[in-house]
């Protein structure tokens, strides 16, 4: 029995928009154990991306408890949780995010100069774009690249810090299906092979298909854990 | 990060995107610029009039006789015995030198030529008291006035209108009124001013000048004494301690005084309040292109915003804290402005430079003047501009949630 990696309590997230109120997620609880791959599926509109981005940190939910990594993140000041996005948790976004000026090397770079992390930035930036099977791409802005080729550089860039947890939105969601696959079988490897947690948020059945567990939101809360 | 890597990537994202980053410095460039130009041109025509009024002298004071502010029963003019008063050290201790000069207009000829000139008959002192300086020859001495000497120094414009020519003229002969007097010097040329021109005239002793050319009551009469006072500190004690000896003399009542004192700086501050408000009206042009210039690089700050906005937000969820956000920012937008302000100040230097070469060609010398504080107030300008405009919604963005500036549209 592995430990959990992530573990959430009632979590709420209400969205004021002028008068009427939005129940983006109305008291979602989960557990994920490290290793773990686990899709999140539903309708759109239930919740998932404002689950993402609670899960990393990005945005507060409005009440309800959130543990990454045992560590408690609710009360955490904003600076602290500068630091846990940037140590423990690495993005993957459905429109890929990158820094359109910069080079592929530069984008992958940035979670590094954010760690205060100088010596040898530049070696292991190379590295992870080595793993991703992006070398011969390192100085190629993004618009030089094809989309498959884009995600690949933001998946070096989630990894880069050796993240305890991926959050992927939706990876696959603007590639064609044989390019999707492959963008999977990338995850999946650095799974196997680093043992790093996936979250994956899709629409895909396919995609869904190949991961551990499949998590499916309905209207803000769990519907069904298999 | 230290300070060189802050730098190093503040150039790294300038160079990526020049567009913005050229059109940001544009608007320092022209702002400052234009200011630099404008003021050196403001302060270039003050210069040019407080200039020619220092040329009159150095801590120069002028009696007149006479008083328009109040009508006065049987004045006295001034005397010889009243400058000699006036320069005595014990009588008025602030005075340095006592000029007295009897002005009147005579024909003057020489080789067939005749023209008319002003003719001042002056004692030594006078060459020190109004900064003159003879180009060929010598001025008059003590000992010419002493033996009543029939010399005269004459003006450039007056050599020229009577022999053509401004040197080797010693030695010759002019007749004022018929009566013949050896030219021994030619002053050097001083320019106009607004009094007229100071290089059209002929100086001779005073004494010859009232035995020969003045036909007056009191023999002892003269029109003006120029005053030099000990310093420029010394000037307004002088002028009260010259009015203490000229009441005295003339037992004139308090506030009836028949005899009226101007110092230099009553027109200076005249000259100044006119050039004063030519450097406003300039600084106002100045102004309100840096105003444009300013409102140039709000607009490009702005228009980035939303480009920045979703970049920050990315920044953020890669690890950004707040500060790394401003710091990086403050580096770009300090940046810009230095080196906006650095090519702006070049650009008015150069402007300066043009104007003056320009006013040379056409024949009317202008030589504007670059002030440090206009360079002081144009680069601060501009950096404070390019600072709270790239500074201020940066600010903004970083204080979002990094899910919302990454949804920012
Ligand atoms: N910033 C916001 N302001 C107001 N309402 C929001 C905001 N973000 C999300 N919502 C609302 O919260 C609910 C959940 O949105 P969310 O983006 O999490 O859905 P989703 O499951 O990711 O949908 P999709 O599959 O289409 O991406 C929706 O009703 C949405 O309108
Ligand atoms: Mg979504």
């Amino acid at each position: 029995m592995t430990e959990n990696v992530i573990t959430t309590k009632d979590l709420v997230k209400t969205y004021q928009m002028g008068d009427i109120q939005v129940h983006a997620l109305r008291g979602l609880s989960l557990e994920i154990k490290r290793g773990e791959v686990v899709a999140i599926v539903g309708p759109s509109g239930s919740g998932k991306s404002t689950l993402m981005n609670i899960l990393g940190c990005l945005d507060r939910p409005s009440s309800g408890e959130y543990r990454l990594d045992h560590v408690p993140v609710a009360g955490m000041a904003d600076d602290q949780l500068a630091e846990i996005r940037n140590r423990k948790v690495g993005f993957i976004f459905q429109s890929f995010n990158l820094l359109s000026r910069a080079t592929a090397l530069s984008n992958v770079e940035l979670p590094l100069r954010y760690a205060g992390n100088i010596a040898g930035r530049r070696q292991i930036a190379e590295q992870a774009l080595a793993a991703v099977g992006l070398e011969q791409r390192i100085d190629h802005k993004p618009y030089e690249l094809s989309g498959g080729q884009q995600q690949r550089v933001a998946i070096a860039r989630a990894l880069v810090n050796d993240p305890a947890i991926i959050i992927a939105d939706e990876p696959t969601g603007n590639l064609d299906s044989k390019v999707g696959q492959e963008i999977m079988d990338l995850l999946m490897s650095l799974n196997r092979e680093k043992g790093v947690t996936l979250i994956i948020v899709t629409h895909d059945p396919k995609v869904a298909a190949r991961a551990g567990r499949i998590i499916r939101i309905i209207d803000g809360v769990v519907e069904a854990a298999q | 990060m230290n300070l060189t890597q802050i730098l190093f990537e503040a150039l790294e994202s300038l160079n990526s995107n020049k567009m913005r980053s050229g059109l940001t410095i544009l608007g320092i460039i022209i702002g400052v610029a234009a200011v630099i130009a404008m003021l050196a041109v403001g302060s270039g025509a003050q210069n040019e009039i407080t200039g020619s009024i220092n040329d009159f002298g150095t801590n120069l004071l002028f009696i007149f006789s006479g008083n328009e502010q109040v009508e006065v029963r049987n004045p006295r003019p001034l005397t010889l015995k009243d400058a000699e008063a006036i320069g005595d050290p014990f009588f008025a201790p602030s005075v340095g030198l006592a000029a007295p000069s009897i002005n009147g207009k005579h024909i003057v000829t020489a080789g067939g030529k005749e023209t008319s000139v002003a003719v001042n008959g002056i004692t030594a002192s006078y060459a020190p008291v109004r900064n003159e300086v003879v180009g060929e020859g010598e001025f008059i001495s003590e000992a010419h006035v002493f033996e009543r000497a029939s010399v005269a120094v004459i003006g450039p414009e007056t050599a020229e209108a009577l022999f053509g020519r401004q040197t080797g003229l010693l030695g010759e002969t002019i007749r004022i009124e018929g009566q013949p007097f050896r030219i021994i010097g030619v002053l050097e040329a001083k320019g106009g001013t607004m009094m007229g021109s100071q290089d059209d005239r002929i100086l001779i002793p005073l004494s010859t000048a009232q035995s020969r050319l003045e036909q007056r009551d009191t023999i002892d009469t003269v029109d003006v004494i120029f005053i030099q006072a000990v310093s420029s500190e010394a000037v307004l004690q002088a002028s009260e301690e010259v009015a203490q000896v000229l009441r005295t003399r003339h037992r004139t009542a308090i506030g009836m005084d028949d005899f009226t004192i101007y110092t230099q700086d009553d027109f200076l501050s005249t000259a100044e309040s006119i050039t004063g408000i030519l450097t406003i009206f300039l600084g106002g042009i100045a102004a309100i292109s840096l105003l444009v210039g300013g409102i140039g690089i709000m607009n490009i700050m702005l228009v980035s915003v939303i480009e920045r906005t979703r970049e920050i937000g990315l920044r953020k969820a890669l690890g950004a804290r707040k500060n790394d956000i401003l710091i990086q920012f403050l580096a770009e937008s300090s940046l810009l402005s230095l080196l906006g302000g650095f090519i702006g100040i070049l650009l008015g230097w150069a402007l300066s430079f043009l104007i003056e070469k320009i006013s040379i060609a056409m024949g009317s010398p202008f030589y504007p003047s670059i002030t440090l504080d206009s360079v002081l107030l144009a680069t601060i300008f501009s950096l404070v501009v390019g600072l709270f405009f790239g500074i201020y919604p940066s600010n903004r963005a970083a204080s979002l949630q990094p899910v919302e500036a990454l949804r920012y549209e």
